[in-house]
């Protein structure tokens, strides 16, 4: 059994965002990195759980960056996994970002390729579906459990409206988001270890990109807050209705 | 050349948020000065005439019932057909989790740049640029699509239902389905709950209201509003609450027209899910409380002196007794 677990590097929840160049770049003076939440809490650690219960799973990582997510990779290579692969390129292009991902997926021959749901920077929530059509396997989207027995995966996921289970066949792509697995804390065993697993970075193929970004732009700050007296809470609703209209 | 709007339906009905994607799509359309087209994939049970209504001048129905439960890999394959058959230069899906599912795919099918989490229209007149959600809600981004053909995936409430006079031809579509590989044993769906994301009105509650037996403050409002309930993640954490009402950078996105907060933080991350809400209103009895600057309106108070003045206020509003 082979898993493919997709990782980008994120800004940490809490920076600020800001950008420069004419609007053109984001700001990075200063921000901390972080595995993308999704990737690192429930695709990654569900990867983990699937190795614990058949050690004979092999786990690789696969990233899209340039050199400053070694230290994002080895960090998740702390919290398991067994190599890595970083596509050296930098693009905010989804296409691109898959089509190297595929690629990688190609050469391996995996049975299971986990994505995040998506990446709290750019939120496409594009990668596992684009890597699944280029693969032309079956995609299950937005997973919440997943339990495999021989080749068939059984998994919940959530759709519009509500949840439903489906059975699927391996090979498939699977994203994964809250409900999948629990967050861990690298131990320092784990840490240690991470040093001397491979980590091994390889050129892009060539891809043109669909998309670009243009610019950024800040949301308008609000006008401030209007508060209303706690012993006169009417007033609130009476605001509510007749100025600002919307109960 | 036409503009190609994807209809999810929820039971023969058609979500509220993909009639935001078909006025879109048809405002798009008037824009390209070509015509907009809907699509609706699986069995059909309503008037699907009366979408002319959004501008739509005509729906293609694929209407299959080997086609009701949702597998991207299938949908991808009947929807590329469609578009190829009929010449669609632009496809609009709403980003809601069909959307999610199927625009990715089609996109590489189609060879088509895609744009997920659009909220506004298209600048059409140099290069065509969408602008979208990026930072999980605390920045837009500007994206050129450079490729010919196009997909728009487009927020949830970002986008007002426009409707005038008109009804749309409908036509089925014979496209060639493939067997799914996906095979669904179980299906849950929620009955007679606002969906979070389609909700103009929401109330959430935070760690602020002690236990999940004081939630009678956050789903009794929510009721007499006809508004959806969501909460902060610890609250979703400890189980007070279920997982899919978590709201914010972790959880979902959300763009209500009013969001109504009780004893929430505001945290940077619960902020990001919620600040493009219109409308703010915050309860917290910590007038330091972060939330407060990012809030239309607020009380500093306890939710549970101020909560019950404001549900006996709205009943009497809206004359319930
Ligand atoms: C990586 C990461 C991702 C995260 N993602 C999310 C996310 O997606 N969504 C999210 O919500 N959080 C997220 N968080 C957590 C976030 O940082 C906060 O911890 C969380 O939002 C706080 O929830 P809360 O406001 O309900 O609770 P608290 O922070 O405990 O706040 C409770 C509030 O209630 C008020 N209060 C208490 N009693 C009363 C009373 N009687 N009357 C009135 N007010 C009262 C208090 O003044 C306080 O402001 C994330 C954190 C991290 C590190």
């Amino acid at each position: 059994m082979k898993i493919l677990v997709c990782i980008s590097k994120t800004p940490d929840t809490t920076a600020k965002i800001a950008f420069t160049d004419n609007n053109t770049k984001f700001a990075s003076d200063g921000v901390q990195w972080i595995i993308n939440p999704y990737d690192e809490w429930y695709a990654l650690v569900r990867a983990i759980e699937l190795k614990e219960s058949d050690p004979t799973t092999v786990i690789h990582l696969v990233t899209v960056g340039q050199a400053d997510t070694d230290p994002i990779i080895r960090k998740a290579l702390a919290l398991g996994g067994d190599e890595a692969i970083r596509v050296n390129a930098d693009s905010h292009d989804s296409f691109f970002i898959a089509s190297q991902i595929a690629e990688i997926a190609k050469q391996g021959n995996y049975d299971l390729v986990f994505t995040g749901k998506e990446t709290i920077d750019y939120n496409g929530s594009s990668i596992g579906g684009m890597v699944a059509e280029l693969l032309d396997l079956p995609y299950v989207s937005l997973a919440i459990k997943f339990a495999l027995d021989g080749t068939t995966a059984t998994i919940e996921r959530e759709i519009e409206g509500g949840e439903e289970t489906n059975k699927v066949q391996l090979p498939l792509v699977v994203s994964c988001q809250k409900g999948m697995a629990e967050q861990r804390i690298p131990n320092m065993k784990g840490i240690m270890g991470a040093r001397s697993k491979p980590l091994k970075v390889v050129e892009p193929t060539p891809v043109e990109a669909y998309t670009s970004i243009a610019s950024f732009e800040l949301p308008p700050a609000k006008a401030g807050v209007r508060l209303i007296p706690a012993d006169n809470p009417e007033e609130l609703v009476r605001i509510l209705h007749e100025e600002a209209r919307v109960i | 050349m036409s503009v190609l709007v994807f209809l999810d339906q929820a039971d023969g009905q058609i979500r509220k948020s993909s009639l935001e994607a078909a006025s879109y799509g048809a405002a798009l359309a008037e824009k390209l000065g070509v015509p907009a087209e809907g699509v609706t994939v699986g069995t059909v049970a309503n008037d699907l005439g009366s979408l002319g209504q959004y501008g739509l001048k005509k729906i293609h129905t694929i209407n299959n019932p080997a086609l009701d439960n949702l597998d991207a890999q299938v949908y991808t394959k009947v929807l590329a057909e469609l578009a190829t058959t009929t010449g669609a230069t632009v496809l609009v899906f709403s980003n809601n989790l069909t959307g999610k599912a199927v625009a990715p795919r089609l996109s590489v099918r189609l060879k088509a740049g895609l744009v997920a989490g659009a909220v506004a229209l298209p600048e059409t007149s140099a290069v065509f640029t969408v602008k979208k959600n990026v930072f999980s809600g605390k920045a837009f981004a500007h994206v050129s699509i450079t490729t010919p053909i196009k997909i728009i995936s487009l927020n949830p409430n970002s986008f007002s239902i426009v409707s005038k006079e008109g009804v749309a031809e409908v036509v089925d579509f014979a496209a060639t389905i493939d067997q799914s590989k996906v095979e669904v044993t179980s299906v849950n769906k929620v009955v007679g709950e606002v969906p979070l994301t389609e909700a103009e009105i929401v109330v959430s509650g935070g760690r602020g209201l002690k236990g999940p037996e004081n939630w009678g403050l956050v789903t009794d409002l929510a009721k007499l509003l006809g508004a959806a309930t969501a909460c902060s993640r610890p609250v979703a954490d400890i189980n007070w609450r279920p997982h899919h009402e978590h709201v914010g950078q972790t959880g979902i996105a959300i763009a209500p027209n009013l969001y109504f907060a009780i004893g929430i933080s505001g945290a940077i991350q619960h902020l990001a899910g919620v600040n493009r809400s219109k409308t703010i209103v915050v309860i917290n009895k910590d007038p330091e409380a972060p939330f407060f600057k990012a809030a239309d309106y607020g009380i500093v108070g306890d939710v549970f002196e101020v909560m019950p003045k404001i549900i006996t206020a709205v009943k009497k509003l809206k004359g319930v007794a």
